[in-house]
């Protein structure tokens, strides 16, 4: 067996065996179904309602409020028009009402449109603002209107809705919304490698902490090369992790497939209907799903799951040698996070630009750029392909990540020589790029 | 071939600090060579350079008639100063991945193994973990793992620290016993006694310099300054005394003995030890005469302090 097998299948069977590993491989998804369960089961709850006192003395909107907003459980408004001011004003502080809506007398309608007060302990949200306003807008404007002698119902009618349906140059009909399954789609498997690269990159640079304060490095560099150990590390590490993302996947597939057996009986007996009673709005139903089931097969499929695979490799392999390295470069693990941030940041940033900068332009000059960069591409990368990107940008995308990968590995494996068998410093910068000239 | 290691001319640099100055060793096949220092001597440097873990910025190193390379690794096994082991890993399991990556098949290793552990009586550690076992026991484990693959070097450093005496002893005699079959062994220690029982030969390491090189008997020829520890039971010292101090120098000394006798430290330079048992013998009783051979913490503190 060769030195590097035998050093991979030691950090495997290391890893696995180790109890944090097994108990967070069966209670993670436990964990993420509880969690689940608890929002929704939080998010099924009713708010309670809360009372909105009006005092208008111009009595033009205090309908608008009442009747519209019946189905609206959240507020309920009271028409307190004849109560005096300053009374409502007592019962806000003593918190009888959420809030108070103060409508003045006025002779200009337009004047209106400034001189309204929303009176109130608690700072309301914006959205809530936002619906008062645009109720008092409205009434406003159709009283405008009929002042100028127009037909309201002829413009209401005038008003149009309009419905742009999406379709391709090949003539397939497209749905609108795929596009957010597209970012979901990238966005998941970008997400999924910055979780992997965080987790395991982490268990590496533990490992060679472990190895270092346990001293058994300098038995272990006295047979084998740092680079063998360093690289054996990465590959024994990162397969425990699919192992563990492995495990996960069955266990969510299960969980789904048990969930999707139990909701199937429901679903069966909806289907079981006389046909001609299913509502045009349900056969509308099962087109746009039919619709989205095309266009879900329409993704390429092939590139993005290759892409995910090449740019998995590549970089967890690129952190993992960061993470190798300042696991050499420390004694223990609280020195590791002056070093730890300027590799968290990186990540950070291509989640961000993925989920803003490519979700509104997937082939702008920014997530291009960010799709190029070797720290950021594995994520952002990922998120551009099922917007469909030219094979040369992706070709480019995977020579720049490789090569950084090499001379990053190069330059990890120097600091991890040095590191390893340097005790009881602190490093600093400084000090890590002096080792990076050492010869021996 | 009659030495196992040639250190040629190693000259090895951390930044602007030297670490070892053109040092140069001859280990001959079949001995026990004392590496001795004080401590930042550069002796860790050295073995480190001797090991593979680092390499030297000049000068060369030759092993068994051929320069040092990677595959050597297998004929050298390396007992560092800071002992350490996998701790949540199982005893043997280590002792068979560690003997692996020096170049053993599992089989082999197993065999070896089992050799070992049975030899020294702990078979019973197979399957215990190295959290579980004490200190002393770690480090039994370390020997193991050490001469496992029946290398032709031995390199043990500081191997008798955390050791109790009975244990200290095992080790010494498998020491030996690893000699006696062939293998060579390098010894760095600040144990003075160990070096005295043990090294036939010795190296100094002072400040990235090599001192003293040579056969132990060899060097402590040189550094013998012809004294001699004298007894003497004399009705007339002050004529003793006289007859002494007229041609060498005297000292008092400290010895133990059972009579109340004068004790002396006598020089006695170009002269022969005849001649001072002459002048003793003509003045009364000798009951002690003792050549003061230097010990090697003599000579080790002489060299240093020089």
């Amino acid at each position: 067996m060769s030195i590097i097998s035998l050093i991979i299948k030691r950090e495997f069977v290391a890893k696995v065996r180790n109890k944090s590993f097994i108990v967070m491989t069966f209670l993670s998804p436990l964990l993420f179904v509880a969690i689940i369960a608890f929002i929704a089961y939080l998010s099924s709850m009713k708010a309670d309602t809360k009372e909105i006192a009006i005092h208008d003395e111009s009595g033009l909107f205090v309908k608008e409020f009442t009747t519209k907003n019946k189905d609206d459980d959240a507020y309920k408004y009271i028409d307190l028009s004849t109560t005096a001011v300053n009374a409502l004003k007592d019962s806000i502080t003593k918190e009888r009402y959420e809030g108070l809506l103060i409508i003045p007398q006025s002779s200009e309608i337009s004047d209106l449109e400034t001189k309204i007060q929303f009176v109130s302990n608690s700072s309301p949200s914006i959205v809530f603002i936002e619906q008062i306003q645009k109720t008092v807008a409205n009434k406003i404007t159709k009283i405008n209107l009929y002042k100028a002698n127009l037909d309201t119902l002829a413009i209401q009618n005038a008003q149009s809705k309009v419905n742009i349906s999406l379709a391709k140059a090949s003539g397939e009909q497209s749905v609108k919304g795929v596009n957010e399954i597209k970012i979901a789609i990238g966005g998941g498997f970008g997400y999924l490698i910055m979780m992997f690269i965080i987790i395991y990159g982490n268990m590496v640079m533990r490992s060679v902490i472990e190895e270092k304060t346990n001293r058994i490095i300098e038995i272990i560099i006295s047979s084998v090369k740092p680079f063998q150990l360093m690289i054996g590390k990465i590959i024994g590490t990162s397969l425990a992790g699919i192992l563990q993302f492995f495990i996960w996947a069955v266990i969510g597939l299960s969980i789904m497939f048990a969930a999707s057996m139990f909701f199937g009986v429901n679903v069966g007996s909806a289907t079981k209907m006389p046909p001609e009673l299913m509502s045009e709005a349900q056969m509308q139903i099962t087109n746009t799903a039919q619709l989205y089931i095309t266009e879900l097969w329409n993704l390429p499929i092939a590139t993005i799951l290759i892409g995910f695979v090449v740019y998995f490799i590549g970089g967890y392999f690129l952190y993992s040698s960061f993470y190798a390295a300042i696991g050499a470069a420390v004694d223990n693990q609280t020195d590791s996070q002056q070093f730890l941030i300027p590799i968290i940041m990186p990540l950070m940033l291509s989640v961000y630009v993925g989920f803003f900068s490519v979700i509104n332009d997937p082939h702008g000059t920014i997530a291009v750029v960010f799709s190029m960069i070797p720290l950021t591409s594995p994520i952002v990368m990922l998120m551009r392909i099922p917007f469909g990107v030219p094979l040369w940008q992706i070709a480019i995308s995977v020579t720049l990540l490789f090569a950084t990968f090499f001379a990053v590995v190069w330059f990890a494996a120097k600091i991890y020589r040095v590191g390893i068998l340097m005790y009881g410093k602190k490093p600093s910068w400084k000090e890590l790029y002096r080792w990076l000239k050492y010869t021996g | 071939m009659s030495n196992l290691l040639e250190v040629n001319k190693v000259i090895k640099q951390y930044g602007d600090y030297v670490a070892l100055n053109e040092v140069s060793l001859t280990v001959p096949k079949g001995s026990i060579y004392g590496l001795l220092g004080p401590n930042g001597a550069g002796k860790t440097s050295l073995i480190r350079i001797i090991n593979q873990i680092t390499l030297p910025d000049s000068g060369e190193i030759i092993l068994d008639g051929e320069k040092l390379q990677p595959k050597h690794v297998q004929y050298i096994g390396y007992l560092p100063e800071e002992r350490g082991l996998y701790t949540s890993m199982k005893v043997g399991e280590q002792c068979l991945y560690l003997a692996q990556m020096k170049g053993l098949s599992k089989s082999e290793a197993t065999k070896q193994l089992n050799y070992w552990f049975d030899r020294l009586g702990i078979q019973g550690w197979w399957n215990k973990k190295i959290q579980e076992l004490s200190k002393g026991m770690a480090q039994k484990i370390q020997f193991v793992v050490c001469v496992l693959h029946k290398p032709k070097l031995l390199i043990f450093d500081e191997p008798f620290s955390g050791f109790d005496p009975v244990n200290a002893n095992i080790i010494k005699d498998e020491i030996l016993a690893l000699r006696d079959e062939g293998a060579t062994i390098i010894f760095s220690t600040h144990r003075m006694e160990s070096v005295e029982e043990l090294c036939d030969h010795i190296a100094l390491i002072h400040k990235s310099n090599k001192l003293i090189e040579g056969k132990l008997d060899t060097v402590k020829r040189e550094y013998k300054t012809n004294s001699f520890e004298v007894g003497i039971l004399s009705s007339n010292v002050e004529q003793l005394m006289y007859a002494l101090t007229q041609k060498f120098t005297v000292s008092p000394a400290n010895f133990k003995s059972l009579n109340n006798e004068l004790k002396l430290a006598v020089q006695i330079g170009n002269a022969t030890p005849n001649e001072l048992l002459n002048i003793l013998t003509q003045q009364g009783q000798v009951t002690h005469f003792v050549e003061k051979i230097p010990t090697v913490n003599d000579i080790f503190i002489q060299a240093v302090s020089q």
